[in-house]
């Protein structure tokens, strides 16, 4: 059975090798070598989820050990995996959903010449994802983490003739090496404090640690967690991201890669529990994310950033949940695996829109798109159920709890917390709504691009609606059975801990709140989108308005403060290296120069002169010798 | 001239005397050959120094080197030396005067100061008694290098010997003069005399009408001046061509005088000489 | 007497030596003192042969005289080449190393 977990690893890592080392000849079958070795290792998993339901207790964690790869002196640093419950569900979904965007892909990348290449990518990433959910220690976390990261440019690149997609690329690398230069110094801290890496031991050394040292190492795998999962403050790369192709989205800027964030922060919770203060920034950026997200969402036209707003947001939700400690962590978990169902599914249902839109991508050119493709409005249609919490789909289960969690905080952190989760959710009630009516009802709006070619929408081929049918099912069904008897729970307690809360409101409140505001924003945006005309062109708008579409100036405020300020810095720093180094250098080159000068006229050609000092010479080291033999 | 004992602290009387004087000479000859004007003395009295030196390698029992030193040395070494002072030894004698400023106050101050060093150095060895050579010379000293040479050295021997190789041919290698255009024929160099008009018969012999014939006495022309073409030029440079011209002109006059009182005739017209 | 005066003869005929390297300018000369030092320098070994009983100064001497003599070939021919090119046999003219 552990000898399975390498393999989990080494299908797709296998099908990266050899897609992107092929060359031509694999164009034609590519994509079926990518595919088959993705559901290869869905395959295993659900092979090894069988073998862990069949166990219990203890015995579920497996551990696979394949190979010593750092060992110096007493330090060792190994490629080990763990599977336990919380990987085996992240396995599931990184594998099961990486499947159905593998087979997405087919049909939606069917006319890219430069297809084979893409898989090979996809592949890559799904390696390096699985890689950093099985590893046992952080130094392994941390490739794998460095993957998914590498990964990710190459496919927001990956349309790389387009500048806007290259630039797109490089903000996300380089904003996600914020976040990586947090992991690597809380490795080190780890290292220094624990002095080792793997998962086990370094838990177990918690209780010994100093506070001051735990909340440092906390602060610093929050500021990895944001940058990966694009929080704020890093996270400005995510609605650019939005330039790859749109099952990247999907799998990688929906359901995954940007999860991973809070993977970390649940997987390292028995840190957090001992580091109330790193525990109260993460909900705090959770809390700000959420709200943030979803107003950005709630300005844009653009249908993928209006989704990636909405997963900025959503996904505060699940850090903000993941900060809550031990009452929050299966729900954060339990929503992140509901939002990989309804989100991945979304964004292909924008996906298909779009395949059937010429590209197009602004919303105010979609309308009444309902009757011409049925099985993605449909499909589309029950992600957005779930997404605004609809009563007995996936996100009413999970959100709710996250909502309720938030209230059993306590205190007047509870109240604000519980408030502005509220608040989030009437906001996705809103902008969803927006989405829906402006994409799929209302009249047509749509026109010629700028070569005349009247857009002819259609539904997609098949191997683009069958994933988006099977994610629906998950959309509509995977709540519903995880709450079934607290299943989810009783799973993922035995490794995350749980603990109840104490609302001051009691869980049906918090659910009749959950419905008033859903109403509410599900009324509000009618009222503004549906009861009236989308204009074709934007209105102005209020101030919040245009804010909200410069993705509320977070590009501005990091120019201003981070590029202008490292202008200044730089620009005095090469004043600083022109005056004061430059100066120390010069001077000391001159100086020897001027010596130099003089030393040279010793040099005259005189073969005499020279054979004085040579004699000269001997005669001090003849009288260094009788000195140093006491004789003189 | 040994001492036949394992260890002693004085020489015999002979051989004390036999350095002072010695010594006395050797430092002499070594001062001369920094202080002599010309180089041949120099040569001859650095040669001088050598063979005092071998002398004192027979007296130390190094009865091999001192051969050497006298073969090798003074025979062969220095007559190169000579050879090399006839080649390039026209300039007349070298200038005492110093040239580089301050250099030979630098000079002595090194110089004794270095000796100075050295005695301090020598005196301080404990250099009290000494063995003597006799146990090491038993079989012979010739036997006794050879033993040695042969075994313990036999690898610094074979090195000199591709040493002197590589020397013979670095030398031959220095002083080879690669021609450039072909050799002139005998005939193409005449063309060339009578082409440019100068002195197209051979150069005429020295001594003609001088009544010498050595080398270094121009010959007359008619009217009894010497002629400068007759000499070698070498010669001119160092100025050691010997004019004979007033003498042979005087002995002319003299015998004219003479034929003139025997024939009863008043002495020509014209007075030839002084 | 002590052979040690023959030591004080070797080192006051090498210092002689050198200062004839120092202040001579023609060049043979120079190459003359050379060789006084190295003599002085044999005479050193063979007295040190005789202080110490054994013939390996003597064999020191002997290896001196053949690089001498090696020395001495070399030597010479490059002052008649250096000659046959400056007419000038001075160590002060050949000092074009310099600046």
């Amino acid at each position: 059975m552990e000898n399975l977990i390498g393999l989990l690893v080494l299908a797709p890592l296998l099908g990266a090798g050899v897609l992107l080392t092929g060359g031509r000849r694999l164009d034609r079958t590519g994509h079926w070598i990518g595919t088959a070795l993705a559901a290869a290792s869905f395959v295993i998993g659900v092979v090894l989820f069988a073998g862990m339901l069949g166990r219990s207790g203890e015995g579920r964690t497996l551990q696979s050990h394949l190979f010593s790869w750092v060992p110096v002196g007493g330090f060792q640093a190994d490629v080990a995996f763990r599977l336990d419950q919380l990987s085996m569900t992240f396995v599931l979904l990184i594998t099961g959903v990486g499947t159905l965007i593998h087979i997405y892909s087919i049909g939606y990348m069917e006319h890219d010449e430069r297809r084979r290449r893409f898989f090979g990518y996809l592949n890559l990433f799904l390696a390096a994802m699985l890689l950093l959910v099985l590893a046992d220690n952080y130094l392994l976390l941390y490739v794998g983490w460095e993957g998914v990261g590498l990964a990710s440019y190459l496919l927001i690149g990956f349309w790389q003739h387009k500048p806007s997609a290259a630039t797109a690329a490089k903000k996300a690398f380089i904003v996600n090496r914020v976040g990586d230069v947090g992991l690597s110094i809380a490795i080190m801290l780890m290292f220094t404090t624990f002095g080792t890496f793997s998962f086990g031991p370094v838990f177990d050394a918690v209780s010994k640690a100093h506070t001051g040292i735990l909340t440092g190492i906390g602060f610093m795998l929050l500021l990895a967690a944001c940058g990966k999962s694009a929080q704020v403050p890093l996270q400005s790369w995510l609605g650019d991201a939005m330039e790859g192709p749109t099952p990247v989205s999907a799998l990688i800027h929906a359901a995954t890669m940007v999860t991973a964030g809070v993977y970390l922060i649940t997987r390292s919770g028995a840190i957090f529990n001992a580091a109330p203060d790193a525990q109260t920034a993460v909900v705090t950026v959770g809390a700000v994310t959420l709200l943030f997200g979803a107003i950005v969402g709630c300005a844009k036209d653009d249908i993928k950033k209006a989704l990636a707003g909405s997963t900025m947001s959503q996904i505060g939700y699940m850090i903000m949940a993941a900060g809550l400690g031990p009452i929050g962590y299966v729900f954060a978990i339990m929503h992140l695996v509901t939002h990989g169902f309804f989100k991945a599914g979304l964004f292909l249902g924008a996906g298909s829109v779009m395949h059937g839109m010429n590209d197009e991508v602004d919303m105010r050119k979609y309308g009444g798109l309902r009757k011409f493709m049925p099985v993605t409005f449909v499909t589309f249609g029950l992600g957005y159920l779930a997404i605004i919490g609809f009563p007995g789909l996936s996100g009413f289960f999970s959100k709710d709890k996250i909502i309720e969690a938030a209230f059993a905080k306590g205190g007047t952190e509870g109240w604000i917390l519980g408030g502005a989760a509220l608040l989030g959710a009437a906001i996705t009630a809103f902008y969803m709504t927006r989405v829906m009516l402006m994409t799929f009802f209302g009249e047509k709006r749509w026109e010629p691009d700028a070569e005349g070619h009247e857009p002819h929408p259609h539904e997609s081929p098949k191997s683009m609606t069958i994933p988006m049918i099977v994610l629906a099912f998950g959309s509509v069904f995977a709540g519903g059975l995880f709450s079934l008897n607290s299943s989810f729970l009783k799973w993922l307690e035995p490794v995350t801990g749980h603990a109840e809360g104490h609302s001051p409101v009691s869980a049906a409140t918090v659910t009749a709140g959950t419905m008033v505001v859903l109403v509410l924003g599900v009324g509000l945006a009618w009222l503004m989108y549906g009861r009236r005309p989308v204009p074709r062109t934007a209105p102005r708008g209020s101030l919040l308005t245009r804010a909200a579409r410069r993705d509320l100036l977070q590009d501005d405020f990091n120019h201003v403060v981070l590029v202008r300020g490292g202008e200044h810095l730089t620009r005095s720093l090469v004043y600083l290296d022109h005056s004061v180094v430059d100066g120390v250098v010069n001077g000391t080159a001159a100086s020897v120069g001027g010596l130099s000068g003089r030393m040279r006229r010793l040099q005259n050609g005189y073969v005499r002169s020279y054979a004085v000092s040579m004699l000269g010479g001997t005669a001090v080291l003849i009288a260094a010798t009788l000195l140093m033999r006491g004789v003189a | 001239m040994i001492t036949p004992l394992a260890a002693a602290y004085t020489t015999s009387t002979g051989e004390a005397f036999q350095f002072w004087v010695l010594g006395t000479v050797a430092v002499l000859g070594a001062l001369g050959t920094v202080l002599m004007k010309k180089a041949v003395h120099s040569a001859l009295s650095l040669a001088g120094t050598m063979i005092v030196l071998a002398v004192f390698y027979l007296a130390q029992g190094a009865y091999f080197l001192g051969v050497v030193q006298i073969v090798v040395y003074t025979g062969a070494i220095m007559m190169l030396f000579l050879f090399v002072v006839m080649l390039v030894g026209i300039t007349a004698a070298d200038s005492l005067k110093e040239t580089l400023k301050g250099q030979r106050w630098l000079a002595a101050l090194t110089g004794i100061g270095f000796g100075i060093l050295l005695m301090v150095g020598i005196g301080n060895a404990s250099l009290g008694n000494f063995t003597g050579l006799g146990q090491a010379n038993a079989k012979g000293n010739v036997e006794g290098l050879a033993a040695l040479i042969f075994t313990k050295y036999v690898w610094a021997f074979e090195i000199t010997g591709a040493l002197l190789i590589t020397a013979a041919v670095g030398a031959m290698v220095l002083t080879h003069r690669e021609r450039t255009e072909r050799r002139s024929t005998q005939r193409e160099l005449s063309e060339q005399r009578v082409r440019e008009g100068r002195q197209v018969p051979p150069l005429p012999a020295p001594g003609v009408y001088a009544r010498h014939n050595a080398v270094d006495i121009p010959g007359l022309l008619p009217d009894g001046t010497p002629s400068a073409l007759t000499v070698s030029d070498t010669l001119r440079a160092r100025g050691q061509v010997r004019d004979v011209s007033g003498e042979a002109l005087s002995d002319l006059a003299e015998l004219e005088q003479r034929t003139a009182e025997r024939l009863g005739r008043k002495p020509s017209r014209k007075e030839v000489g002084k | 007497m002590n052979p040690v005066n023959y030591l004080y003869l070797s080192a006051l005929l090498f210092t002689i030596g050198a200062a004839g390297v120092l202040i001579r300018r023609n060049a043979i000369v120079v190459f003359m003192c050379v060789e006084l030092m190295l003599n002085a320098a044999n005479l050193a070994f063979v007295t040190f042969s005789r202080l110490h009983g054994n013939l390996d100064g003597q064999i020191i001497a002997f290896f001196t005289m053949v690089v001498a003599a090696a020395e001495v070939v070399v030597g010479l021919a490059i002052i008649v080449t250096i000659f046959r090119s400056r007419h000038s046999a001075s160590v002060d003219d050949a000092s074009l190393m310099k600046l």
